[in-house]
């Protein structure tokens, strides 16, 4: 199958302002998804609600635009229902970490199968650009026009904190790396977590001095580093960077669909 | 089969037996001990159990269990209920079948946890935002509390829609014994899924009257078929089309609407020849039977009208039963349901109306009904 059966044509063109970073990763999916030559009617594409969750509307597979901030709760109902399917979920900042963080390290800290990617636009981009909790300090938005003083999440560090089992970062400015990255989160029998850094130059690059897609693109380049460039840099040099690749693998903790069949077992209903 | 077990209890076995296969709950008192039988009963089934994060989430993952396949509920308590919500919502858009069982305690906020109340009876109705139908069901007896706990199960799956199950901290709590039916001795009934390798996509309208549930695919069916929160098309997706969204909304509506009379279910006790008619639910209902066969014996002329289904309302069996007379309506709460009695029968009525996590008693109604007649 090629990657453009995994995409419903007949909805296109898409929703997405022109030069928008959920493109590039609604690509870099459905890519993995050609890779792994996953059937459709084996695969559950779930979203919460944003730009990045209107997502489900374009992926060719058995889906699902929930409400905002609890797709992951939806999944772990669709998962724990038909464990042998695979799950995949797309969620943005604003979905994934504020009104979702609950849901979000619950399903981290079960190790539940269920593959989730977050694009994080570093605002809330459907709503017209307000503040989230990956927004960075002193940016400008419609919620903090002096400024923002929110510390953020660091999402990598809440995934493994929260105990997801593989936990991966990228950026829209780097296609195929985003897209083997996705590939390999697909493959891990786990709670997976791939947060893309992307770009919103319409309500979150405007206004602040990036005007248009290659500035706001050029911007996330030069914030981001992969970590083994990283790795040679010295402390100061790395200020402020954002560093991207594989930052956690664990393939020996057990998932928890496998624990629940166990509990079946022993309960003697599994027969 | 007889058992002696509590109202929670109860549930959870005419759960089983009714098919369900996946439970999400948060613990909440007085629902609690629903999950806990729940955690026991369903691996036993080869079900699923799981105690989520909290009641949003619970809520989100039997909607989406359901779609998948499974039949499924949820159980919860004042504050609980509240966080339902938003997500019975949902299960009204995206038309998905779930039983949800309200255990209602003394509020608003964490109020009384401990003891009864009917204070949610509106919420039931009208909990979540926007233009919605939806069926609620108020069991008052041991057996019954068993046998609508199946029918929640049928008639959410008939009509896909959301069920509510109306208990009170009383019936949820009270030991009882129940006689419960042999396996088999009750009927069972499943969503209806369109045939497999169907080449369309509307399954919104596909084979679908104005008062028909939708025939929808679940999961994994090969159908590639799209589940939308936003108002959608006949084929699931967005839109905002005034046309389109006109039809869903009618559509949605008159599945219930229309089918009332298959819906409703009630206990009409010695009403043809009263001069004074009890109009009770839930477990006020069991004092209200008492009071009525107590006023008999004394020689006074008074029935029950005892509502099973109060959503959707049986107005037109209420005015038929009913008419003219006397009603005097009893509930704990400040006289919520009394105004749809009142609105069905078009004129007002008297009642006996308590919030403060008291049982209204037998005496309180017969003491009343001697004031009426
Ligand atoms: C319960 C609820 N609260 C608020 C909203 C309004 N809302 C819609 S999208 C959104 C933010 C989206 O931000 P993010 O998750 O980062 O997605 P993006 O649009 O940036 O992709 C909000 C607040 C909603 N739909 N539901
Ligand atoms: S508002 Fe921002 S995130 Fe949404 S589509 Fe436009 S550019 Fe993309
Ligand atoms: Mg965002």
């Amino acid at each position: 199958m090629s990657y453009l059966d995994y995409v419903r044509q007949f909805k296109l063109p898409h929703y997405w302002c022109p030069g928008c970073g959920t493109g590039v990763v609604l690509q870099a999916v459905v890519r993995a998804f050609e890779a792994l030559g996953w059937k459709q009617e084996d695969l559950a594409f779930i979203t919460g609600i944003g730009c990045s969750g209107r997502m489900s509307t374009y992926v060719n597979a058995n889906t699902m635009h929930t409400t905002h901030g609890r797709p992951l709760a939806f999944a772990t109902g669709v998962k724990l229902a038909r464990p042998e399917k695979h799950v995949v979920v797309v969620s943005g900042d604003g979905d994934a970490l504020a009104i979702g963080g609950n849901h979000f390290i619950h399903a981290a800290r079960r190790n539940i199968d269920i593959k989730l990617v977050i694009i994080n636009n570093l605002v809330y981009g459907m709503t017209g650009g307000q503040v989230s909790p990956t927004t960075p300090q002193k940016f400008r938005t419609q919620t903090t026009p002096y400024g923002n003083i929110d510390p953020n999440f660091d999402v990598v560090k809440l995934a493994i904190a929260a105990g997801a089992t593989f936990v991966g970062r990228e950026a829209v400015t780097r296609p195929r790396n985003l897209e083997k990255l996705i590939e390999k989160s697909f493959q891990h029998k786990g709670f997976s977590v791939v947060e893309v850094i992307s770009n919103c130059h319409i309500n979150l690059g405007r206004k602040n001095k990036m005007k248009d897609q290659i500035t706001m693109l050029r911007w996330i380049s030069t914030k981001t580093i992969p970590k083994n460039l990283a790795e040679k840099k010295k402390p100061e040099e790395l200020e402020g960077k954002i560093l991207l690749g594989i930052f956690h693998e664990d393939k020996n903790r057990k998932e928890y669909t496998e624990l629940y069949r166990e509990i079946q077992e022993r309960a003697g209903g599994n027969k | 089969m007889r058992k002696v077990m509590p109202g929670n209890e109860n549930v959870a076995r005419a759960a089983i037996a009714a098919g369900c296969r996946f439970f999400a709950g948060y613990p909440i008192t007085p629902s609690s001990e629903l999950a806990a039988t729940m955690s026991a009963l369903l691996p036993k089934a080869g079900g699923t159990f799981i105690q989520m994060e909290d009641e949003i989430a619970s809520m989100a993952a039997v909607i989406g269990a359901s779609i998948a396949g499974k039949k499924v509920m949820t159980a919860t308590s004042g504050p609980g209920f509240s966080l339902k919500q938003e997500h019975i919502g949902l299960a009204c858009m995206m038309e998905i079948p779930v039983v949800i069982v309200n255990v209602m305690r003394g509020g608003p906020s964490t109020g009384l946890p401990t003891h009864p109340s009917q204070g949610d009876v509106m919420q039931a109705r009208w909990g979540t935002h926007g233009d919605h139908s939806i069926i609620a069901l108020t069991p008052s007896l041991p057996n019954e509390i068993y046998t609508e706990t199946i029918r929640a199960f049928n008639l959410a799956e008939q009509y896909r829609s959301p069920v509510i199950l109306l208990l009170d901290e009383i019936l949820a709590h009270t030991y009882e014994v129940v006689d419960v039916p042999e396996s088999g001795g009750y009927e069972t009934a499943n969503r209806k899924l369109p045939p497999k390798g169907l080449d369309r996509l509307d399954f919104y309208t596909y084979n679908r009257n104005v008062g028909d549930p939708p025939i929808l695919p679940n999961f994994f069916m090969g159908y590639n078929f799209h589940f939308e929160s936003l108002t959608h098309d006949e084929m699931g997706f967005p839109t905002t089309d005034p046309k389109k969204v006109d039809l869903l909304v009618k559509l949605r509506e008159a599945k219930i609407e229309k089918n009332k009379e298959k819906i409703w279910e009630n206990d009409i006790r010695m009403v043809e020849n009263a001069d004074v008619v009890v109009f009770a639910y839930g477990s006020v209902a069991r004092s209200g039977i008492q009071a009525v066969e107590k006023a008999r014996k004394d020689g006074i002329k008074a029935g029950l009208f005892r509502p099973i289904t109060l959503w959707p309302f049986p107005d037109k069996p209420l005015r038929e039963a009913v008419g003219n007379k006397k009603v005097i309506v009893a509930e704990m709460n400040t006289g919520l349901i009394k105004r749809e009695v009142e609105r069905a029968l078009r004129r007002d009525v008297g009642g006996i109306f308590k919030a403060n996590g008291t049982p209204i008693t037998p005496e309180e109604i017969l003491g009343r009904i001697k004031e009426e007649k």
